[in-house]
């Protein structure tokens, strides 16, 4: 059984808390020992940036996370090495690697899938990359790798693409729970609860929710609603504003807190 | 990935597909929120090509604001000294606001108003689309935002200054290289967070479908003008068409409708920058690869890693790392042959144009010129070249006087 459907199966009735942090960030020797210390804190499933230049649907939170990594040097490759030795400790917690298609595209399908096959990642979320575009040559490869293929869902995404999208996904669906980039607004929870009726009705998969989640009182009224509960954009800013010598204590509280809240 | 010599004109024609595809490239390529009102602009799109009321509005807007059609200039003088080939300017500086933007703003901008959309924005380069951008907000009505990064702010700052004038807000982007590539990227943002009542009108052939195709659609008129008027000048069709390629849209727009024409050569010029060899250059077409950025796929400067690599040139509006994706596609094709010319010969070109015909061109437009220079001469006589003379060269004379130790 793959990673992430164990995961959700053990997980039963609690709520996954996925925690998103960008490689390299805020250097690339602190990425794995956060990877740790976040499944420690709670973390069931981690979501590994890809740094990219461009991020077009990120806010500046993660657009300036995304600078520093490549600053110092992060690539592609480095990511998945990054996974690989997490993997040395950690042989259970399902990795999804989160990016743009470009860093993927110029590696090369095959190349990818079976590099992310070796470092051992359980799921791939590519931003701008819609299942129409899914060529059959990228298809196969991440098909015959048993790599979840992750897509998003949106506000804007009508009754038939939900429909289509969750036809082609794996692992689990991802609504991003407002209109804008990542770390804008504050969602709306009224609305959140229709729309993950509306989506169960087309998927029996797991739907995770980002986008908007901010704290602990934030996370605990989605996880009410969803399977899983994505923390990007908070804990990427709190990497900013913490001192590095304090982060491997002050992010996984940070993270219990939520965890705590959305367990009560 | 040449797919030379397999080139069917007809189907040429009929692309992108109904995905937005030519051959490989082009596409959708966004995140999911805009998936739907990208299916809707497609939708009005589509409708407004078949919508008489639609087309005769746009065709007076055309005429009556923009003033076309441009006039088919020759420049005989020029020819003369060059020696070689009659050479035709179209001038689209002479389009009100000074460049061929404000053809795509007009059409983009009543296809806001059709859609019911209340506030426009847009990202600008060298600031010609942004002002026309402003322009087409004033005339209608609209709110107006428009993203510029922070670099092409210092070296626009007039035009920066008209948009202001014009009622729109500039909004300065900091981010990444803070050019053409970040305004375009902070306009994706804008537009993904207010869907609903901001219609994104990007300034080129670029983007995820429906873009290339609509911003193509609505600068043929440039190609359609140049069919007829060079029949009643010289009596026959030009031999040679030459324009600049930054994103690609006025060349495509002169390009477009000859394309069935497999006797006429096109040649479209990137900017070489410091030189191809030096890496400081924005020519992805001469010297990048496929690749994937701002919702379609296309060439592309980006490095071994898939990151987007920092370009240079002297002109803004040519200043970036990825190109239409027809472009790509009529590149693999052969149909058209993408050369590139440096920063130094384009401002020779900026000079002798404006000392030879008394016309100032936009330092994008040096480009096209600057390779006209190079070809005319050793073409016959009875030859006719057509350089799209894509904009004006006010807004560059800052550039300009800089380089050569001049404080205005």
């Amino acid at each position: 059984m793959s990673r992430l459907r164990n995961c959700f199966k053990k997980l039963k009735n609690r709520t996954a808390l996925i925690p998103f942090i960008t490689a390299g960030d805020p250097t690339p020797e602190l990425t794995v020992p956060l990877m740790h210390a976040l499944v420690e804190a709670g973390a069931n499933i981690i979501e590994l940036g890809i740094p990219f230049s461009d991020p077009m649907a990120d806010g500046p939170v993660i657009q300036r996370a995304s600078e520093r990594a490549l600053g110092q040097g992060m690539t592609l490759v480095k990511v998945l090495q990054m996974v690989k030795e997490f993997r040395i400790k950690d042989n259970d917690t399902p990795v999804v690697l989160m990016g743009y298609l470009n860093p993927i595209e110029i590696m090369g399908y095959k190349k990818f899938a079976q590099e992310a096959e070796n470092a051992e990642v359980d799921g791939i979320l590519r931003v701008d990359f819609p299942p129409e575009e899914i060529t059959t040559e990228s298809r196969t490869f991440i098909r015959a790798n048993a790599m979840s293929p992750i897509f998003l869902l949106s506000p804007t995404t009508t009754p038939e693409r939900i429909k289509y999208i969750c036809s082609k996904a794996n692992g689990y669906v991802y609504y991003v729970a407002v209109k804008g980039v990542t770390g804008s607004a504050d969602l709306d929870i009224d609305s959140l609860t229709d729309k993950m009726a509306e989506i169960r009705k087309y998927t029996k998969l797991p739907i995770g929710v980002g986008f908007g989640i901010k704290d602990a009182k934030s996370a605990a009224k989605v996880a009410k609603v969803s399977d899983a509960v994505i923390v990007g954009s908070a804990l990427v800013g709190l990497i900013e504003t913490t001192p590095q010598e304090q982060l491997l204590e002050k992010m996984p509280a940070f993270l219990k807190e939520i965890r705590l809240a959305m367990d009560s | 990935m040449p797919i030379s010599n397999l080139l069917n004109i007809k189907n040429t024609r009929k692309l992108p597909d109904e995905h937005g595809h030519f051959g490989i490239y082009g596409g959708i390529f966004v995140a999911e929120t805009l998936m739907q009102p990208l299916k809707e602009l497609q939708i009005a799109y589509e409708e407004s090509l078949t919508d008489s009321d639609f087309l005769a509005e746009l065709n007076h807007d055309l005429h009556y604001f923009v003033g076309r059609p441009s006039p088919l200039y020759h420049a005989k003088r020029w020819s003369q000294q060059l020696g070689g080939a009659k050479i035709y300017l179209k001038r689209e500086d002479l389009n009100h606001t000074g460049a061929h933007k404000i053809n795509n703003a007009v059409g983009q901008a009543l296809l806001a108003k059709r859609m019911g959309k209340t506030r426009l924005i847009a990202e600008t380069g060298a600031g010609q689309h942004g002002v026309a951008t402003a322009t087409v907000a004033a005339r209608f009505g609209m709110k107006c935002t428009v993203y510029m990064g922070s670099e092409d702010i210092k070296r626009q700052s007039i035009n920066v200054y008209r948009m202001r004038l014009l009622g729109a807000e500039v909004r300065a982007v900091e981010s990444g290289s803070k050019t053409l590539k970040d305004a375009l990227n902070e306009a994706m943002r804008d537009w993904v967070a207010n869907v609903d009542d901001t219609f994104y009108i990007i300034g080129t052939v670029a983007g995820p479908h429906p873009y290339p195709a609509m911003v193509r659609d609505f600068q043929a008129v440039i190609g359609r003008e140049t069919r007829q008027q060079t029949k009643v000048l010289a009596g026959h069709l030009p031999n040679v068409l030459i324009a600049c390629v930054g994103g690609g849209s006025n060349a495509i727009g002169l390009f477009y409708p000859f394309l069935d024409n497999t006797d006429i050569t096109m040649y479209g010029v990137e900017a070489a920058g410091e030189g191809l060899k030096t890496g400081r250059h924005a020519a992805p077409l001469n010297a990048g690869k496929p690749g994937i950025l701002h919702g379609n796929r296309t060439y592309l400067m980006t490095d071994d890693d898939g990151q987007i690599i920092e370009t240079h040139s002297i002109s803004a509006g040519l200043d970036y790392p990825g190109v239409g994706p027809e472009h790509a596609w009529l590149k693999d094709t052969g149909r058209v042959e993408y050369v590139a010319v440096t920063d130094d010969e384009a401002l020779t070109a900026f000079h002798d144009l404006t000392r030879i015909e008394g016309i100032m061109p936009a330092l994008e437009s040096s480009h096209a010129l600057a390779y006209c220079k190079k070809i005319a001469p050793n073409l016959d006589k009875k030859q006719i070249i057509v350089v799209n003379l894509s904009g004006r060269g006010d807004k560059d004379i800052h550039t300009v006087a800089n380089l050569e130790g001049i404080t205005i």
